[in-house]
């Protein structure tokens, strides 16, 4: 039966994790009166990729090749330890938010030395942007972990989903939070994922010399990593009863609320996409402070209890 | 007076104990890989004096560790503190070993005096120098001596522990001394300070008021974040370590000073967990540096260059170094499922469970100390990122880097050594977090015979409302799990990787916008790599150019050389004006010694009659 959930849990994130980026982008080309892709264009690409060789600079080492693996390692634990059904789960031990934090930072770890590795300046550059922002985001995001703390009392990410009600403690949390998988998953205003000019990217940067099956690990780890933080920030701001807890006559409806909330998310993102410009990567540095000061405010208001 | 001698000299309480574990888990390797590096280093007199250098040095460290009586500590701790000066001026031929030394032993005997002082002011209390009748008589004393006892003990301790803005001197001589002993002095010997401010300040002198805590809290997090961002700015590997290990002693001394705040606070268990957190990461500190140490000497030794920008590709001609480097990396980086990471979440689960218990205004400082401990440990995988980064990947920058080669056997089994603690240290958290536990409840007299534990998950769940209700609703971590995970994970991806069918990997160039001769010098450096960090904090850094134009005529500009450069903010303005002044009243001061005997002795005639008539007074 664990085995069943966890591997129900895998293939639930596996297949719906690039249909999210790719309604992100059919979204965006919706706002800009634009044709645009196909909502299914993430899984051609990565069908795509499945299928071609790879190409591997000369100067990298087994670092290179090891890393999308670590990549996906790290971010398909996660997925697993994120409440997704069920309020309860054989990870349940595990699935606390600062151990997410860190599991999150070894994929990163990883792949910062893989842009390093093949020796082109381009991989330093996103590798030294990366960290630089990562380093920024993880106070902002200890906060935010500080107030959920204050209002659950664990850190426990299974104890404070499901049905609780929305405080005010929580909304700004919950907007801490959002501001943060912005500059995580590599969107505007810290990151353009549709750039492509070496010189403005930091993510693709890294991920720059990768090819094949390897990129597509890479690609979809970053799928997966984005539908994750889009999970954790829906059960803060909008919390769902337990499925168990759900007789058959309300299953659709809870089903539907159950999506929506996650559309909701999606949305926001491509409308921020949509209007908002890029970022000077020096200007990253006081977004990601305001996101400290409202990871405080956050703590302050749990602490009043509001 | 002589009475001293009656009571034991020496004493092995689980602290001690536990102090002495980490001083042996590190010499020992140490001392093996010190087989490897001096050969063919140094002359073999000179390795004989050093192996006995080495001997004193440690055996101090174990007095010190291991004293009941104040007079025997000051003797362990003044001989440990001359033997490393020693050791630092070792390589005697470099005129930076001996300014390195000599900034060591003035700014250790200032810490001394600091400690001279406090144990005088003990003694004039207890009447005696054993540990046993201080701790008695500190119960009686008054609470602003106590005060000024503490201040005293911290001053002097947190020189050596190299706590902001007492700190200057660790950069110049950890990196100075032979690489085995860098590793010890940075691994062990800075701890022995730790050691000091948990026996005398908590075990001791015991804490008084709320402040103690608070301080020591605002000094740690100032000394996480000046060690790190120093140490980011870095080139040279061997001082990024030392200032990596300032950064390191802040993240002990949080452990520490919660620890201090929760036993005024009236939070016993949790006193105990932070203690405990703050000793686990002491210990993990002491085994990723001493080995992160140890690697850094292999590079020195295999290319004879400490600066990173002359490094590069050294993983494929020192491959196993460079895996013992990435592994200390990954473990002060707090990455899972190594050790940096179990003491680090339990550091930061200790702040967030200290919130519960105390009024507002803690309760923000608490949390935003939390947000400045994981700062520390983003910068710092950042600075890691660097080192490894610039070091192993990528193409070698110069012939010292393309002519390495891997080292001896000797100095690799001492890594291997280390390596595999920094693993062990991680998975069998659960084990080691209840005798550390034990350790720091001995250490503070906290009975927690009703606190709870379980194997393997690190549960800690307070049992009697000490901690208000809804807090600790049980806290887990079991490293063991979280590592299958990650490699059930890991192979996973591997399989669907190859399910796919065979792929055949073109091993080819690395893109170069068409330009063809992409090759070390285009690679990005490790000054271009801490960039955007020198530009966001700059307030604190002040950085500065420095460029000069060499011109053929009025037209044509021959060469460019450009430089950066950071300001040393505590060596301008705190250590610079001193030393000025130092000098300036020296010279002042000459002017009543112009050299006349008959002047002289008038001096002491005088100063005999002062003492006679103030004799009455005391």
């Amino acid at each position: 039966m664990k085995i069943i959930l966890i591997l129900g849990q895998l293939i639930f994130f596996i297949t719906l994790a690039p249909f999210l980026s790719g309604l992100i982008l059919k979204l965006k080309n919706c706002f800009r009166m634009r044709q645009g892709q196909s909502v299914f264009q993430p899984y051609y690409n990565l069908r795509k990729l499945f299928s071609k060789g790879e190409v591997v600079s000369e100067t990298a080492s087994w670092i290179f090749k090891v890393t999308p693996f670590i990549l996906i390692a790290s971010t398909l634990t996660v997925a697993l330890l994120v409440p997704v059904f069920i309020l309860s789960s054989p990870l349940y031990h595990l699935s606390d938010f600062l151990v997410i934090m860190f599991v999150f930072a070894l994929g990163r770890f990883f792949l910062a030395l893989a842009a390093l590795d093949t020796g082109s300046s381009f991989g330093g550059m996103g590798a030294s942007r990366e960290m630089f922002i990562s380093s920024l985001v993880e106070p902002a995001l200890c906060l935010v972990i500080f107030s959920l703390f204050m209002q659950f009392g664990s850190t426990n990410i299974f104890i404070f989903s499901g049905i609780h009600a929305v405080s005010v403690s929580s909304l700004v949390a919950a907007l801490a939070l959002f501001l943060l998988a912005l500059a995580e998953t590599s969107r505007i205003p810290v990151d353009n994922q549709e750039t492509h000019l070496e010189l403005t990217m930091v993510h693709e940067a890294m991920a720059l010399e990768y090819s094949g099956r390897s990129l597509a690990l890479i690609e979809m780890a970053a799928h997966l990593k984005q539908m994750i933080w889009f999970f954790l920030i829906a059960q803060i701001i909008f919390p769902i009863t337990a499925l168990s807890a759900i007789n058959s006559a309300g299953l659709f409806s809870w089903g539907l609320w159950y999506l929506a909330r996650i559309f909701i998310i999606t949305l926001t993102v491509a409308l921020v996409e949509v209007f908002l410009a890029k970022m000077r990567l020096f200007r990253v540095a006081d977004f990601l402070g305001f996101v400290f000061v409202l990871g405080v405010i956050a703590g302050v208001c749990a602490i009043i209890g509001v | 007076m002589l009475n001293f001698l009656s009571k034991p000299l020496f004493l092995f309480d689980p602290l001690s104990v536990f102090f002495l574990v980490v001083i042996f888990i590190v010499s020992l390797p140490s001392a093996i890989y010190a087989l490897g590096y001096l050969k063919d280093s140094y002359p073999s007199k000179k390795i004989i004096l050093s192996w006995f250098l080495l001997a004193v040095f440690v055996l101090s460290m174990a007095a010190v560790v291991t004293a009941n009586n104040v007079l025997i500590f000051l003797v362990a701790w003044e001989t440990m503190s001359l033997v490393s000066y020693f050791l630092v001026v070792f390589d005697t031929t470099h005129e930076k070993s001996i300014r390195a030394g000599t900034i060591y032993i003035i700014m250790t005997h200032i810490g001394t005096a600091f400690l001279v002082a406090a144990f005088l002011i003990l003694h004039k209390y207890a009447h005696a120098f054993d540990f046993a009748t201080i701790k008695s008589a500190c119960l009686s004393m008054p609470a602003p001596t106590k005060d000024i006892v503490f201040l005293l003990l911290l001053a002097g301790f947190g020189t050596k522990a190299g706590i902001v803005p007492l700190h200057i001197w660790l950069p110049y001589a950890h990196p100075q001394a032979p690489s085995h002993i860098s590793s010890i002095m940075s691994g062990v010997m800075i701890k022995t300070a730790i050691y000091g401010i948990i026996r005398f300040v908590m075990f001791l002198l015991g804490v008084n008021s709320t402040w103690w805590g608070v301080l020591i809290l605002i000094l740690a997090v100032i000394t996480c974040l000046v060690g790190v961002i120093y140490a980011l700015m870095e080139r040279d590997i061997k001082r990024l370590l030392a200032y990596s290990s300032v950064e390191n002693i802040g993240i002990i001394l949080l452990g520490v000073g919660l620890a201090m705040l929760s036993v005024t606070m009236k939070m016993p268990y949790l006193a105990v967990f932070s203690l405990a957190a703050g000793l686990y990461h002491l210990i993990n500190h002491a085994i990723f540096k001493g080995l992160l140490f140890l690697c850094a000497g292999s590079v020195y030794k295999a290319t004879g260059t400490r600066d990173i920008e002359k490094l590069g590709g050294l993983i494929k001609k020192m491959p196993q170094t460079a895996v013992y480097f990435l592994i200390g990396s990954l473990a002060i980086s707090t990455l899972p499922p190594l050790n940096g990471f179990v003491s680090e979440w339990l550091t930061l689960q200790a702040f967030f469970l200290g919130v519960f218990q105390s009024a507002g205004g803690m309760k923000i400082f608490l949390g935003i100390c939390a947000a400045l401990l994981a700062l520390t440990g983003g910068l710092a995988a950042a600075c890691f990122v660097k080192a490894f980064g610039v070091v192993f990947l990528g193409l070698p920058r110069s012939h010292y880097a393309q002519s390495a080669k891997e080292v001896s056997l000797a100095m690799k089994s001492g890594m291997f050594f280390l390596s595999f603690l920094v693993i062990v240290f991680g998975i069998a958290a659960g084990l080691i977090i209840k005798l550390l536990v034990k350790i720091s409840a001995a250490a503070m007299n906290i009975d927690i015979s009703s606190m709870s534990f379980s194997l393997n998950n690190l549960v800690f769940t307070p049992q009697d409302g000490l901690l208000s209700a809804g807090a600790g609703k049980s806290i887990y971590l079991s490293t063991p799990m979280l590592t299958l995970v990650l490699a059930a994970t890991g192979l996973a991806g591997f399989a669907v990787y190859k399910l796919f069918g065979k792929t055949k990997a073109v091993i080819y160039k690395t893109w170069d916008c068409g330009y063809y001769k992409l090759d070390a010098a285009n690679e990005y450096t490790g000054t271009a790599f801490s960039k955007p960090f020198r530009i966001a904090f700059s307030f604190f850094l002040l950085p500065y150019r420095k460029t000069q134009k060499v011109r053929e005529s009025f037209y044509h500009v021959k060469s460019f050389a450009y430089e950066t450069h950071t300001t040393f903010v505590f060596k301008k303005y705190i250590y610079a004006p001193s030393v000025a002044l130092v000098f300036k009243t020296a010279k002042f001061m000459r002017r009543i010694q112009p050299g006349s005997i008959h002047l002289y002795l008038a001096y002491i005639f005088g100063a005999l009659l002062l003492l006679i008539i103030f004799m009455d007074k005391f």
